[in-house]
C-alpha cells in the first residue's frame, strides 16, 4: 500500500507543497494477540507536523496501533522509528524517547495522588531536569492554556472528565514531544465535555504539532486532520484526505463503516 | 493479685515486647518493600527470587524460625550480634536475633499487603508514567508505590498487629518479654484467671489503637479516584 500520497487537496487547511520530512515511520510492523493478528504489515509515515486520524471499526487495531508507537505494546516484526530513530527495546533510552511522545490515554490517567500541578510538573522534574519553579511557571502557564488554571491545587478525582482530558494534554506537552498519540481521547468523556477538549487538539493541530489521533469524532477528523487511515481487521485499508475518504471512500470496508456512522 | 504486680516488672516485659515489634516492624517493612518491589519487577529472576522467599517463609513455623535463628546463626555459626566480651552478650543476641527471626517472618506477609496494594493501582498510571518518559524505578517511586502504600494500609495493619502478638514467640529463647513473664508468674503464684486477664488486657492496650488508627488513616489516605 502506497502510503505517502501526495498532501495536497485537504480543503480547509492549507497544506505546504514541499513534501515533509518523516517524523514517524512504521515498516512492515506486525503484532497478534494469541491467534488474533491485531496489526497486519503496517507501512504508515506520518510527517512532521502533520495530523493523521486513524479510524474504523472497534477491534480494527487503531488503538494498538498507536500504542505500539511509543511501545506501550510490542511489536513481533518491523521497525519504527521516530524522529529518525527507531524504538529501543527497553530501558532508559526507550524511556528517554518515550519523554518525546506525548500521549494521551482514553481514560485520561492522570496521577490520582498528585495534584494537577504536580501531574504536568512531574516529568518535566524527573525527566528534563528542570527546577522545580522553572516547571511551575510552566505549568501555570500550560493549564491556563487549556482552561484549567483555577484547579491547579485540586486533585484529578476532583475535576470532571473533560478538565481532567484537558489537564492530561497538558501534561504531555510539559515535556515538549516531538508527536502526539490521542488514543480516543474523547470515548469516555460525556457528550457535553466533548467539545472542549476537541477545541485544544484543533488547536494544537493550528500550531503544526505533529499528531496522530485514534478517534470516532468525524467533525475533528473533518476540521484538522491533514490525512485520514483507515483500519479494518489490523490492516491500513485506505489512506486519503478527509475530503476524499468521507465523500469518495475506495475500499467498501469504508463505505460499509461510513454508512453505518454518517446515517444518523 | 496487687503483690503480683508489685513483686514482677511487668511494665518492664511490655516494654521488651513493645521493643522487639517496634524494630521487628522497621525491619519487616524495609524487607518487605524491597521484596515487593522483586515481585512486580519486569525481571524474571527477581519475580522468582521474591516468591520462593514469600513461599518459604510464610509457610515455615515462625517459633521454628525464631529457635533457627538463635542456634544456627549464633550457637553454630558463632555469628553475634553484639560485642563479643559485652557481659549481656546472651541475652542481647538472643533478643536481636529475635528481632530478625521476627523481621524476616513478617516481611512475607508485608510484601504480600503492598503486593496486594500495587494492585490496586490501576494500569493506566503505569502507562502513563512510562509515557512522559520515567523509568521503572521513577515510576515505581513517583507513581505506583505511593499509590501502594496507601492502598496496603489496612493489611499493613493487621500485619503490624500479627506481628505484635508474634512477639510473644520470642520467648522460647528466652527474651523477657510480656508471655515469659506470664508462665513466670503462672509458675510460681497463681495459674488464676486475673493472671491472664491482666496479660490479655495489656496486649489489647498495645493492639487495638493500632487497628483504629490504621483503619482511620486508610480511609483519610485513600486515593480517589
Amino acid at each position: 500500500m502506497d502510503d505517502v500520497k501526495p498532501l495536497a487537496a485537504a480543503p480547509s487547511e492549507q497544506i505546504p507543497d514541499t513534501p515533509r520530512e518523516p517524523m514517524v515511520v512504521m515498516d512492515g510492523v506486525n503484532k497478534h494477540f494469541g491467534d488474533l493478528h491485531v496489526l497486519r504489515d503496517i507501512n504508515l509515515t506520518v510527517g512532521k507536523g502533520e495530523v493523521v486520524v486513524v479510524l474504523g471499526p472497534s477491534g480494527s487495531g487503531k488503538s494498538t496501533l498507536c500504542r505500539a508507537i511509543n511501545r506501550l505494546e510490542t511489536i513481533e516484526s518491523g521497525t519504527i522509528s521516530i524522529d529518525g530513530k527507531t524504538l529501543p527495546e527497553e530501558g532508559k533510552p526507550l524511556a528517554q524517547l518515550r519523554a518525546d511522545v506525548g500521549m494521551v490515554f482514553q481514560s485520561f490517567n492522570l496521577f490520582a495522588h498528585k495534584t494537577i500541578r504536580e501531574n504536568v510538573t512531574l516529568g518535566p522534574v524527573k525527566v528534563r531536569k528542570k527546577s522545580k519553579s522553572d516547571a511551575d511557571q510552566q505549568a501555570n502557564d500550560l493549564l491556563k492554556r487549556v482552561g484549567v488554571e483555577a484547579q491547579a491545587d485540586k486533585y484529578p478525582a476532583q475535576l470532571s472528565g473533560g478538565q481532567q482530558q484537558r489537564v492530561a494534554i497538558a501534561r504531555s506537552l510539559a515535556m515538549g514531544p516531538k508527536v502526539m498519540l490521542f488514543d480516543e481521547p474523547t470515548s469516555a468523556l460525556d457528550p457535553e465535555m466533548v467539545n472542549e477538549v476537541l477545541d485544544v487538539m484543533v488547536g494544537l493541530a493550528k500550531e503544526g504539532m505533529t499528531m496522530i489521533v485514534v478517534t470516532h469524532e468525524m467533525g475533528f477528523a473533518r476540521k484538522a486532520a491533514d490525512r485520514v487511515v483507515f483500519m479494518a481487521d489490523g490492516q491500513i485499508v485506505e489512506i486519503g484526505t478527509p475530503q476524499e475518504f468521507f465523500t469518495h471512500p475506495k475500499s467498501d470496508r469504508a463505505k460499509d463503516f461510513l454508512g453505518k456512522i454518517l446515517t444518523h | 493479685m496487687l503483690d503480683i504486680i508489685d513483686k514482677y516488672d511487668i511494665l518492664g516485659a511490655f516494654w521488651m515486647t513493645i521493643r522487639l515489634a517496634f524494630f521487628s516492624a522497621i525491619g519487616a517493612l524495609l524487607i518487605g518493600t524491597v521484596l515487593a518491589v522483586m515481585r512486580v519487577s519486569p525481571v524474571a529472576i527477581l519475580r522468582r527470587l521474591g516468591a520462593f522467599y514469600v513461599n518459604t517463609v510464610r509457610n515455615t513455623p515462625l517459633t521454628l524460625l525464631v529457635f533457627f535463628a538463635i542456634a544456627g546463626p549464633y550457637y553454630i555459626l558463632q555469628i553475634s550480634l553484639t560485642p563479643v566480651n559485652s557481659p549481656t552478650a546472651l541475652v542481647d543476641n538472643g533478643i536481636r536475633w529475635a528481632i530478625v527471626a521476627l523481621a524476616v517472618y513478617h516481611a512475607a506477609f508485608v510484601c504480600e499487603a503492598l503486593r496486594s496494594g500495587v494492585n490496586t493501582v490501576p494500569l493506566g498510571q503505569a502507562e502513563a508514567a512510562r509515557s512522559i518518559g520515567l523509568t521503572f524505578g521513577q515510576s515505581l517511586r513517583e507513581v505506583i508505590l505511593p499509590q501502594a502504600f496507601r492502598g496496603s494500609i489496612a493489611p499493613l495493619g493487621s500485619v503490624l498487629i500479627a506481628l505484635i502478638k508474634n512477639t510473644t514467640v520470642a520467648s522460647v529463647i528466652g527474651v523477657a518479654e510480656a508471655s515469659l513473664l506470664m508462665s513466670e508468674i503462672i509458675e510460681n503464684e497463681t495459674a488464676s484467671v486475673s493472671v491472664f486477664l491482666l496479660f490479655a488486657m495489656g496486649f489489647v492496650i498495645l493492639t487495638l489503637p493500632f487497628g483504629v488508627f490504621f483503619t482511620s488513616l486508610s480511609r483519610r489516605l485513600a486515593v480517589k479516584r
